[in-house]
């Protein structure tokens, strides 16, 4: 009746993970009844969870990645603590749970928080950079971000019901093959990535026709901002190699589900063919998740320069070379299997190449930055944090390209640190930068300057303590993942990485307290023009939040930077005319369609991982009338009248016709 | 894609390239559609060349089982293929009559697309079973394994795309040719054709080359 799922999966024996889950199952029902009992549930279902408005999908994907973080973030301390105590004595990790933590640690932070984080920011901000009302299919961004979640909450799940995978985030075979792995762990990992990979391909779709059919008036290719033009190569990234990881995963299922032999040891299979699969996906998501981040590091950097981006043309060439070169580079992920001195030439030279078209953006940001006038808010903190960062992992990377030196540093700790260093560097600094960037226009009031500069250098210093020690136990010859290890020398840089770690971890407390601190100081922080930063893209030239329909007029676009050049030329046509032509405007409605398909996309989730079968087809068929009720309205289109959408935005045309008549009279 | 080219604005742009040709705003609806569409297909494509990749690894791996040529039957893929082509084709005359809005050429030729892929289906379906009845089902080598995953998978489509194509018959039942109907109905052939496409590519890597070795 209920497959293998029995009271045995429910670890009574172990304290810590069964206390985690307890806090945590707390915290939700705490959080729940509170909702419930203060009355929120309505506004929360109507306005939130059925909302298929780009703005709101954004900030609910930022939430999820922030809550993952946090529990990503766990998962390093005790990551770190173990380490650091592990000198010849088991630690208080037992290796089957330590394994687990690594495992859950790698999925989470790149599945469930970098990805969700830059397609939130990608979500939340795309649409208004290309002056129009929303993405190309409202619905599907909906489903990919609660499919998304579903992923999420099945990773989660595994910490009280089951375990999760011991075989580190990829899962590599045969390890993870039913002989070695027969526990439910890895069919959690894959369930969960196959669940929320779905969401993550539709929102690649829904990003790419967004930006490639939907712009608006003038806004040619060429005039985008460069956030756009990194989050269509991203999305077209995610296109192209998300069905890799949904093949593999596929392929790893049927030989644990039904004895299929593709990465057996038996009859033939072949393990390497896992490798090469995966990676040939992994790769490309290393620039899935960097690439907007480069967007967001370019758009702060010429904000708070005050002046254009430099070299806009070599940056955008620079973008497509990057998602070009990103699919050429997979093996250099395994030299070590010996494909050969020829093979891992190519592949070496391949792989710094591409430093070549990264370089090229470093530069075009330090020349932007050149002659500017620079004002030093948080967001900019985090990108010339990011500079520094970035060039230092980038090197290590150059380094660990020659395929000889990879010889003598795979898999080690050198290893650990060179991909912390640019997804910590890169992505995490990225997505911090955004998001204290792009508060203000979500939420209609700034983050508070001093916890954010706080945050930025207890997390800038707190990374260096980290994960330098982890290059020196690098070199030193520490290899990955170890539970325990008898080597004296590596001990001290294990403490004093553990000691980063707190830094690192002072630094997620101050960002927490920034937003606490601004969410009470939110009248004092109010900024009422819609253009906090004095911007420079079509994202500031509508009020903060934005109404439902982004903008009462589709912007008309002359240049580079369009809504400066109106500023400029005090020509946007709404502060010139007093009288004007207000009209309906059609929206697409609200739809729970996202909610209760990924409310069927658990339950058929955690039925396969668990050999349910009844209940899978059960959510199966749930899923399927879902979509069949959704295709079945009648109406998927509200009007909002002219009266309306003026009262709306003469309010915000007001302040914004002050501002730009105060800086006129400056 | 249609651009209408201005010289008009060529003085804001920084470069001065000369001409420039002014982007006319957001696509119609059916074009963001069916680009969108397009996409998803060119991801599902992606994800067969995933297995048509595992298939070229794994195909001379038998295990000392069966090779391709000693299990592969010419007369079923012929008929298989045969039924899929002449499917693509009713499709199409399904898709002109939604243009003109003729039910009657609709359903007919939805009908006859519905019986052909069903036709496939179950041959296909027979010769899997026949396969593990012999002892050589997918876990018999990494070779059949393969097979079973590639040929397996356009299967999953085919029926999925009965399925839809059984919805799609439904909703025009009963809401008629609405614009977002005939969306849905664009985007059903594209993805009916370019199951056909795939096809192709099975028949021609997995039965043709097989059967010679």
């Amino acid at each position: 009746m209920l497959g293998k799922l029995d009271w045995s999966a429910i670890p009574f024996d172990q304290p810590i993970p069964l206390i985690a889950g307890g806090v945590v199952l707390v915290g939700i029902l705490a959080v729940l009844i509170w909702v419930v009992v203060k009355g929120h549930l309505p506004y929360l279902w109507h306005e939130w969870i059925t909302s298929v408005d780009h703005k709101r999908i954004g900030v609910m994907y930022i939430l999820l990645a922030s809550v993952m973080l946090l529990r990503g973030g766990s998962d390093a301390i005790m990551m770190r603590i173990q380490q650091a105590i592990a000198y010849q004595s088991q630690g208080y990790l037992p290796p089957e749970h330590y394994n687990q933590i690594f495992s859950a640690h790698g999925t989470i932070m790149i599945f469930f928080v970098a990805m969700p984080f830059v397609i939130g920011l990608m979500n939340l901000v795309v649409p208004l950079q290309l002056g129009v009302r929303d993405v190309a299919f409202p619905t599907l961004n909906s489903v990919g971000f609660w499919l998304t979640a579903t992923g999420a909450l099945l990773v989660n799940l595994s910490l009280v019901i089951g375990e999760f995978a011991r075989t580190g985030w990829l899962a590599f075979p045969p390890l993870s093959e039913l002989s070695y792995s027969p526990g439910v762990g890895v069919d959690y990992y894959a369930w969960s990535l196959q669940i929320s990979g779905v969401g993550t391909l539709v929102a690649g779709i829904n990003l790419v026709t967004t930006v490639l059919k939907l712009r608006t008036k003038g806004m040619n290719y060429l005039r985008m901002p460069m956030f756009c033009w990194t989050t269509l190569a991203s999305n077209l990234l995610i296109v192209a190699a998300f069905p890799i990881l949904t093949a593999t995963l596929a392929m790893l299922l049927l030989d644990r589900y039904l004895g299929f032999h593709f990465f057996t040891n038996e009859a033939g299979g072949n393990v390497m063919m896992f490798m090469n699969l995966i990676w040939a996906w992994g790769h490309p998501e290393v620039y899935i998740l960097v690439l907007p981040a480069f967007g967001i590091f370019s758009e702060v950097v010429s904000t708070f320069s005050g002046k254009a981006l430099f070299g806009y043309r070599s940056m955008v060439l620079a973008t497509m070379a990057i998602c070009v070169i990103s699919f050429m580079v997979w093996l250099h992920h395994f030299f070590t299997m010996g494909a050969g001195p020829d093979v891992n030439a190519i592949f070496g030279i391949a792989s710094m190449i591409i430093a070549i078209p990264t370089g090229v953006k470093i530069y075009n940001w330090l020349f932007t930055m050149y002659g500017g006038r620079i004002r030093f808010a948080t967001p900019m903190l985090w990108a010339v944090g990011f500079m520094v960062t970035f060039i230092i992992g980038g090197l290590t990377g150059v380094l660990v390209a020659v395929p000889p030196a990879d010889f003598m540093l795979h898999n080690s700790m050198f290893l650990v640190a060179h991909f912390h260093n640019v997804i910590i560097g890169g992505v995490l600094f990225g997505a911090f930068a955004g998001f204290e960037y792009w508060f203000p226009k979500a939420f209609g009031f700034r983050l508070d300057e001093r916890w954010g500069k706080l945050a930025f250098w207890f997390t800038f210093t707190g990374f260096y303590i980290t994960f330098v020690p982890l290059y020196i136990a690098g070199m030193l010859g520490m290899t990955r993942r170890l539970q325990h290890y008898n080597v004296a020398e590596w001990r001290p840089w294990m403490i004093v990485a553990a000691m980063g770690m707190a830094v690192l971890s002072i630094g997620v407390i101050c960002q927490i307290m920034q937003l606490v601190v601004s969410i009470r100081n939110r009248e004092a922080l109010r900024d009422r023009t819609g253009d906090p930063w004095d911007g420079r893209s079509l994202e500031w030239a509508t009020s903060s939040p934005p109404p439902v329909f982004n903008f009462a007029f589709h912007p008309d676009v002359r240049g580079e930077d369009a809504y400066w050049d109106m500023k400029v030329a005090a020509q946007q046509q709404s502060l010139e005319h007093d009288e004007l032509e207000y009209r309906d405007i059609e929206m697409p409605r609200n739809s729970p369609t996202g909610f209760v398909c990924a409310f069927f996309a658990t339950i058929m989730g955690f039925a396969l991982i668990w050999h349910i079968w009844w209940m899978v087809i059960l959510g199966g068929i749930g899923a399927f009338a879902t979509f069949v009720v959704f295709a079945w309205r009648d109406h998927d289109e509200y009007v909002i009248p002219a009266a309306e959408v003026a009262a709306i935005d003469r309010v915000n045309l007001e302040e914004r016709r002050n501002l730009v008549s105060m800086a006129g009279a400056i | 894609m249609a651009m209408t080219a201005t010289v008009g604005h060529a003085h804001a742009d920084p470069h001065h390239i000369g001409l420039v040709v002014e982007h006319p705003g957001p696509a119609p609806k059916r074009t963001v559609t069916a680009y969108g569409f397009w996409v998803f297909l060119l991801s599902d494509i992606v994800m067969f060349s995933c297995f048509f990749a595992a298939y070229a690894v794994l195909v001379s791996q038998t295990a000392d089982g069966p090779k391709g040529s000693e299990i592969f039957e010419q007369r079923n893929v012929a008929i298989e293929t045969v039924c899929l082509l002449l499917s693509s084709f009713t499709c199409g005359m399904a898709s002109i009559a939604a243009d003109v809005r003729n039910r009657f050429w609709f359903y007919l030729g939805m009908a006859v697309t519905c019986v052909l892929g069903v036709i496939f289906l179950v041959i296909e379906f027979r010769e899997f079973a026949d396969l593990v009845s012999r002892g050589y089902g997918p876990s018999r080598s990494a070779f059949l394994t393969a097979f079973f995953s590639l040929v397996g998978c356009h299967g999953l489509h085919v029926s999925a795309g009965v399925l839809w194509l059984l919805t799609m018959m439904a909703q025009v039942f009963a809401k008629g040719f609405r614009a977002d109907v005939l969306r849905r109905m664009m985007c059903f052939a594209l993805f009916w054709h370019a199951l056909d496409i795939i096809w192709v590519g099975v028949f021609s890597v997995v039965y043709l080359l097989g059967s010679g070795v």
